[in-house]
């Protein structure tokens, strides 16, 4: 979706750039504004150009701001964002969206690069009594794989659709979800990705009774 | 597969005229030809030389399909399935209504959007629809000589496909194209808005927010697009934009039976509504498959809309229309893709 609005672009300057795996890569700046974990951010390469949202990867308190993208071969900003180093521009927008965490009790479930606001709520504190379904092709696609084990230990699921492992599920997020037994209706589930993850994900959980009003998505679209 | 010349701009045909070595004013022809007058073939475009007819028709096609399949509701509402570029389904609905009669055009296959209400959303996205894609719903739609209206509610999201959907708009209103009055077309959205500002600064058509209730926590559960572009941003835009006196902004509610439908919605509805001159359409919600989402009542979506009305607010029911048939939810297509 390109977005070009009356919204406010600032530059900063990467101060960090790394493919964290095969087509998937990390960005950083300096963060000089104040944030809640989950919201995204306007990227463009320049001041009027095509703008990109992407959903801060990192924690409130963090000194830099990062995201996450996937390279899309075909798109128009990330195969530009891939060629970035340090030191370049970017023109970012303030931080805005309403897909933020909290202290109750949750289950967060994404796939892909959909765990970036999840992983920015974990940094920033929100990770009791949470539970993480996480869904990727490859073992190597679940970044941050030590702090979601070391702070949720059993719950956190990563559900591996190409390669299997121990301690991993084989098969989609879609198909560990529908295996379950029972899931608490009282929880709340946040959902984030895709279209065509999320709106499955949402089927799947309304199927197994839990409320729609106890699920909260957002769609990269 | 040939670049298809049906939906293209005045400009780009006077290009692809000038590609093709002819003269530029070929370009003005082909607009006469594809857009004011009933050709469905190169060779009855008979003001173009032989050489110009054979030069267009070796490197062009035109671009004009009818539809592939059609159901008819006892309301005399029609449901058209067109085949896509990709080889998808899309639906278009015709609405024959007393005097007026409105064409609801797709602008997608299927859509990224999420709407948990919606046939269509759940049927992900397969892609935007070009320009003439979008056009042709409504050139070969076998009622067109009767058409009054043009709305984009059908499949997809209008503004997550802006460049082709102002592309469509602008053949639709140019002296050089359909010649309509951009006062006859409405565009929906369900705000995303970015794009709805650069369309409400290219266009003049009408516009329709899908609302669907006042209240951001239940709005963010029933479509995503409220977690990014909340409604009081949407509204915020609204209210300082001028509309002038004959543009039009209208609010889409569909009545959810215990969701949606209090007091307290038409009191919220009212105070946030308040200053912005529109209207409400309210719809009463029809069930799609494995909804946990129910309709109301006829009674409850009455005493709804008296109560908007006594608060001021012009509201309307939209009839059911076709709902034998559910026209523009998605569900013909759907059940097309899956065969
Ligand atoms: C609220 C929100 C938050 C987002 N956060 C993130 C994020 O944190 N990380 C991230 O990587 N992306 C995120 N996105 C998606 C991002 O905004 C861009 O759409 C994406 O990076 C592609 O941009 P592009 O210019 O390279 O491709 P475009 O030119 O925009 O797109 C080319 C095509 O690729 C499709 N496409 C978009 N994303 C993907 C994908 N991941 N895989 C395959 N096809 C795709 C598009 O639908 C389009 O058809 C978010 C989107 C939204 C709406
Ligand atoms: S209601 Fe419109 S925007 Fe929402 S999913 Fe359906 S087609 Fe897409």
């Amino acid at each position: 979706m390109v977005t070009n609005d009356n919204h406010q672009v600032s530059p900063v300057t990467l101060t960090f750039t790394e493919e964290l795996s095969a087509g998937i890569y990390m960005i950083g700046f300096k963060r000089t504004f104040f944030f809640r974990a989950g919201q995204v951010i306007g990227v463009a390469l320049q001041q009027n150009g095509p703008r990109r949202l992407y959903s801060i990867c990192s924690g409130e308190q963090d000194e830099e701001i990062r995201i996450l993208y996937k390279l899309v071969d075909n798109g128009y900003l990330t195969p530009l964002l891939s060629g970035l180093e340090t030191g370049d521009t970017l023109w970012i927008t303030e931080p805005g969206g309403e897909f933020t965490g909290d202290r109750e009790p949750a289950v967060w479930i994404a796939a892909g690069t959909g765990v970036a606001p999840f992983y920015s709520m974990l940094r920033s504190g929100l990770a009791e009594q949470k539970r993480v379904i996480l869904g990727n092709r490859y073992l190597e696609q679940f970044h941050f794989f030590d702090e979601f084990d070391t702070l949720l230990g059993e719950n956190y699921i990563r559900c591996c659709t190409a390669e299997t492992d121990e301690g991993a599920y084989s098969g989609r997020v879609t198909q560990y979800l529908a295996e379950q037994a029972e899931l608490d209706p009282k929880l709340k589930y946040y959902l984030c990705g895709s279209a065509e993850m999320v709106v499955e994900t949402r089927d799947i959980l309304i199927s197994k009774g839990i409320p729609f009003d106890r699920i909260i998505s957002e769609i990269y679209f | 597969m040939q670049e298809k010349l049906f939906g293209k701009t005045l400009e780009e045909l006077k290009a692809l005229s000038l590609n093709l070595g002819l003269p530029s004013f070929t370009g003005r022809q082909l607009c006469e030809w594809l857009y004011k007058k009933e050709v469905s073939s190169f060779e009855q475009m008979t003001n173009l030389s032989k050489k110009a007819r054979a030069l267009l028709s070796e490197n062009h096609e035109l671009g004009l399909q009818l539809p592939v399949e059609e159901q008819v509701s006892v309301d005399g509402t029609k449901k058209y399935l067109f085949t896509a570029a990709n080889g998808k389904f899309i639906e278009t609905a015709y609405i024959p209504d007393g005097k007026r009669s409105t064409v609801c055009v797709s602008s997608q296959v299927g859509c990224k959007m999420g709407c948990l209400f919606c046939m269509t959303g759940k049927q992900g996205f397969q892609g935007n629809l070009t320009a003439g894609e979008i056009l042709n719903q409504y050139r070969s739609l076998p009622e067109r000589k009767e058409l009054t209206n043009i709305v984009y509610m059908g499949m997809g999201e209008p503004l997550d496909n802006l460049s082709e959907v102002l592309l469509s708009l602008e053949v639709l209103t140019a002296e050089w194209g359909f010649s309509l009055s951009p006062r006859r077309i409405t565009v929906s959205t369900i705000g995303i808005t970015p794009a709805m500002l650069e369309f409400l600064n290219r266009s003049e058509a009408h516009l329709a927010i899908s609302l669907h209730t006042p209240f951001d926590e239940e709005r963010r559960k029933l479509m995503p697009i409220q977690q990014v572009y909340p409604l009081k941003e949407v509204l915020k835009e609204i209210r300082s934009w001028d509309f002038g006196r004959q543009r039009r902004v209208s609010f889409e509610y569909i009545l959810f039976r215990d969701y949606n439908d209090s007091a307290a919605h038409v009191n919220e509805l009212s105070r946030i509504l308040h200053g912005i001159r529109c209207r409400i359409n309210l719809i009463r919600f029809h069930p799609i498959p494995d909804t946990p989402l129910e309709s109301p009542d006829e009674s409850t979506l009455e005493a709804f809309r008296n109560k908007l009305n006594a608060k001021g607010i012009t509201t309307t029911i939209r009839a059911s229309r076709g709902q034998d048939i559910w026209a523009a939810c998605g569900l013909l297509s759907t059940k097309r893709l899956q065969k």
